[in-house]
């Protein structure tokens, strides 16, 4: 009998062990068919590279929405990225370990910070600035840049620091022994050590820059239209589908779940990327 | 050789592979009840993988594999319809280094007796004190059966290990590995007294990497050596007069 | 000319510290700014009294009550599957192609963005399966927005607890069912709870996969089939519709020290736990 309970622990156990794959593909499953019919119907191409977005008039084109996605992502990025891994150098290597144990969590304790907070401060702080000094109407992709860039820095700063964290001090050791700086050190050992870690986390955090709306959605100013200038008001593919799907039925719906699956599939496309990045370094290990 | 009590364990060619080594190279064993075998043998002679292999704990390691027959009163353990748990209530085991659950000393001592379906609180109270004074170790708990296992020595706290192992009624085997290789000299004279009078009661398997322990109370010993049995005899013959020139080399003190 | 390689380092290490600074100082104005700003107008009353005029005035206590509630039932939903999971992968089986696949499964997952996790519940839950925006459609999309993070919490738990009491229990006679309610489990809770109390704070803080699956209705949820409003639902609303900059102010600072004192607890259990485990 005893046994008996066993089994069906057991075999209840592996059942709800599929839960998060079964989620995902529940997931994947839903968007693609509210989506790929209509981007069929529509024409691919047509979808992803026509500038005319007018659902009313039947109009489809994402194009405007994927050069503004890439544009506030990669500014992200460009604010993000060397900020983060810079603050993760930072903090393993010229700092003693107890303002890092104070500090990192307190940065990973911000990662908490609801997105909605973050593109209020956009608004109220950000945008001005920008209007006042740069022109434009302030609600731009700079201003979404900027604050995705702010947005992404605890997961860069998290996962590199981890990253080099885990490098053995022999390296660094080894390197200090035969005279080099403790820079040169940094620079030539410790950051080509733990270089996957830190380009997975830039991955990583370009797949929440790209995924983030309500931020974008406060920020950005949401014009369809392929921006001319950092300071032109934009609306990216999240905010698209966030924006309209108060209000959309019928093949307007269908739009904004194909624009769903673009957003799907290149996010899966960076995940992947950086998901393999990591578990090279932890097989060559 | 003195009269023989019948036989309680018999192994016969037991190997045991770990991944690709093999740790255990066919041994040839008949363990008399009610008495002690000591089994003494440098590190890596492979005293632990047999013992493991009477309780098949090594089954939790997922490589590992045996063959060869293994019988408890004459019915082989690694037959598939043995039931392992079954096993393990009658084949007791105390690790070499005292592992206390973080709960409180009564929890300990009853986690055994609980598993088996003991619900009644005097039934559980009589086994907890029995199991304790078996191990010498009701005196210095009994006002304290509430606190923390963890929070004992680790002389006591391997008693609380033999009291936990004590406390299952269907237990007829002890296998102990190297119970005593981390304790004082007091807890170690505590637990050898303990072993000599539940000899009488249970059938006693005791690794130790220390010659003298086995010298002062195993009835029996057997020398292994590289996965492989040498010698087994009489303690006092293995001690003085071995066959095998390893097992003088080794008691000896020549190597080990 | 070549530079010697001690000013190469002065520079490096300026530039590297005041890029730090800069990233503290950012994260800590924030949350500066947003409490001082707010916090001037949150009183009991705030706290307590039910909105009027769409927010306008009055206070936010059912957005309050959607906030406690909604991650509380995404956790009841998540918990369970999640721990379950976790349990699976340590102590049920061994690495092979197929717990590699739910492993790959849950990391996907984790990196999924709310959005899409709040397409897909006003897809499934809301219309397919015909619940409507309620406090179950938003549970169950944040339950499953919140999985791969108690999954791996939960992990990593299971996994630090010492294989010897595994080993003890099974050698006293404990099936691994039993060992793992009796011991895996009990010494795995803090890191547990921290993965909980990780998974409520991200669903406090969430906002596009809740408007589309729990709804956004200004009033007390009375089951579990009604509409809620979060928090944070109702500070997006309050913002973007320029309906109140006070009280958007004061709800961004009730939601900012919300979220923080839940990540602080769980990061100080999380702390013990490594404390406790290295002693």
């Amino acid at each position: 009998m005893k046994l008996n309970g066993e089994k069906i622990a057991k075999y209840a156990l592996m059942t709800v062990a599929f839960s998060a794959l079964a989620s995902l593909l529940l997931i994947a499953v839903f968007i693609f068919k509210e989506g790929l019919p209509f981007m069929l119907k529509v024409g691919v191409k047509d979808f992803l590279l026509a500038s005319d977005w007018d659902p009313q008039a039947g109009k489809y084109g994402i194009y405007p929405m994927i050069i503004a996605s890439l544009y506030v992502t990669f500014g992200a990025m460009l604010i993000g990225a060397p900020l983060g891994v810079a603050g993760a150098i930072f903090l393993n290597e010229f700092v003693p370990k107890q303002v890092m144990r104070v500090v990192k969590p307190t940065i990973e304790l911000l990662a908490g910070i609801p997105s909605v907070v973050f593109g209020f401060l956009g608004v109220m702080v950000l945008a001005p600035f920008i209007r006042t000094h740069m022109g434009g109407p302030g609600l731009s992709v700079l201003a979404a840049a900027v604050i995705l860039g702010i947005m992404v820095l605890p997961t860069v700063i998290s996962i590199s620091s981890d990253a080099i964290g885990a490098v053995p001090n022999s390296y660094r050791e080894g390197a200090l022994a035969l005279g080099a700086t403790r820079w040169q050190s940094v620079y030539m050992v410790t950051i080509k050590a733990a270089r996957s870690g830190i380009i997975a986390s830039i991955i990583l955090a370009m797949g929440r820059a790209l995924g983030e709306t309500m931020a974008v959605i406060m920020v950005a100013g949401n014009t369809v239209k392929i921006p001319h200038s950092v300071t032109d008001p934009v609306r990216t593919l999240t905010a698209n589908i966030a924006l309209e799907m108060a209000n959309a039925t019928g093949m307007a719906r269908e739009a904004l779940f194909a624009t769903g699956i673009v957003l799907f599939v290149v996010i899966m496309i960076l995940n992947g990327i950086a998901l393999s990045v990591i578990k090279t370094k932890v097989r060559k290990k | 050789m003195t009269t023989r009590k019948p036989i309680k364990i018999s192994v016969r060619e037991l190997r045991v592979f770990q991944g690709k080594e093999e740790g255990l190279r066919g041994v040839n064993l008949a363990i008399p009840a009610n008495q002690i075998l000591g089994i003494i043998g440098p590190a890596g002679a492979g005293k632990t993988t047999f013992l493991r292999a009477l309780n098949r704990l090594n089954d939790l390691s997922p490589d590992t594999h045996v063959e060869g027959e293994t019988l408890l009163d004459g019915q082989d353990i690694y037959h598939p319809s043995f039931d392992v748990v079954a096993l393990r209530k009658r084949v007791g085991m105390l690790f070499a280094l005292p592992v206390a659950l973080p709960m409180s000393i009564f929890e300990n001592v009853v986690y055994g007796p609980r598993l088996s379906g003991v619900r009644n609180r005097k039934r559980l109270d009589e086994i907890v004190e029995r199991s304790l004074k078996a191990a010498f170790l009701w005196d210095e708990v009994k006002d304290r059966l509430p606190m923390s296992g963890l929070r004992l020595s680790g002389g006591q706290q391997q008693r609380l290990c033999l009291a936990r192992v004590l406390a299952m009624e269907e237990l007829e085997v002890i296998l102990l590995d190297e119970p005593c290789s981390g304790l004082d000299p007091i807890s170690t004279a505590k637990i050898e007294e303990a072993l000599t009078i539940l000899k009488a009661k249970y059938t006693i398997i005791l690794v130790t990497n220390n010659t003298k322990q086995a010298a002062r109370v195993a009835d029996d010993t057997a020398f292994f050596l590289n996965g492989e049995m040498v010698e087994y005899g009489p303690t006092g013959k293995i001690f003085t007069v071995p066959d095998d020139k390893r097992t003088n080399d080794y008691v000896t003190g020549k190597f080990g | 000319m070549k530079i010697s390689p001690k000013i190469t380092q002065a520079v490096a290490v300026t530039l590297l510290g005041a890029a730090t600074l800069l990233t503290v100082a950012v994260l800590v104005f924030i949350i500066i700014f947003v409490l001082g700003k707010g916090l001037p107008w949150v009183d009991w009353e705030f706290l307590f009294s039910a909105p009027k005029e769409m927010g306008r005035a009055g206070g936010i206590f059912p957005t309050l009550v959607g906030t406690v509630l909604l991650p509380l039932m995404a956790i009841a939903i998540a918990l369970p599957l999640g721990v379950g999971t976790a349990v699976y992968l340590t102590e049920y089986t061994r690495e092979t192609r197929f717990t590699r696949i739910l492993r790959f499964g849950t990391d996907c997952l984790a990196g999924i963005p709310s959005i899409l996790f709040g397409l897909f519940g006003f897809i499934f839950f809301v219309i397919t399966l015909k619940m409507g925006w309620c406090l179950l459609s938003g549970g169950l999309t944040l339950a499953i927005m919140v999985l791969p993070t108690i999954i791996r919490t939960s992990e990593e738990a299971i996994r630090s607890v010492p294989n010897s009491y595994r080993e003890v229990s099974f050698s006293l006679g404990a099936t691994r069912w039993e060992t793992v309610l009796k011991v895996v489990l009990p010494n795995a809770l803090p890191g547990i709870v921290t993965g909980v109390m990780l998974g409520i704070g991200r669903s406090i803080g969430e906002t596009a996969a809740v408007i589309f699956t729990a709804g956004s209705a200004l009033r007390m949820p009375m089951s579990a089939f009604d509409s809620v409003r979060t928090m944070s639902v109702h500070f997006y609303i309050l913002a973007r519709e320029g309906i109140s900059n006070e009280k958007a102010y004061a709800t961004a600072a009730v939601l900012v020290i919300s979220v923080l004192l839940v990540n602080l607890a769980a990061y100080s259990m999380m702390h013990r736990f490594i404390a406790r485990r290295s002693r």
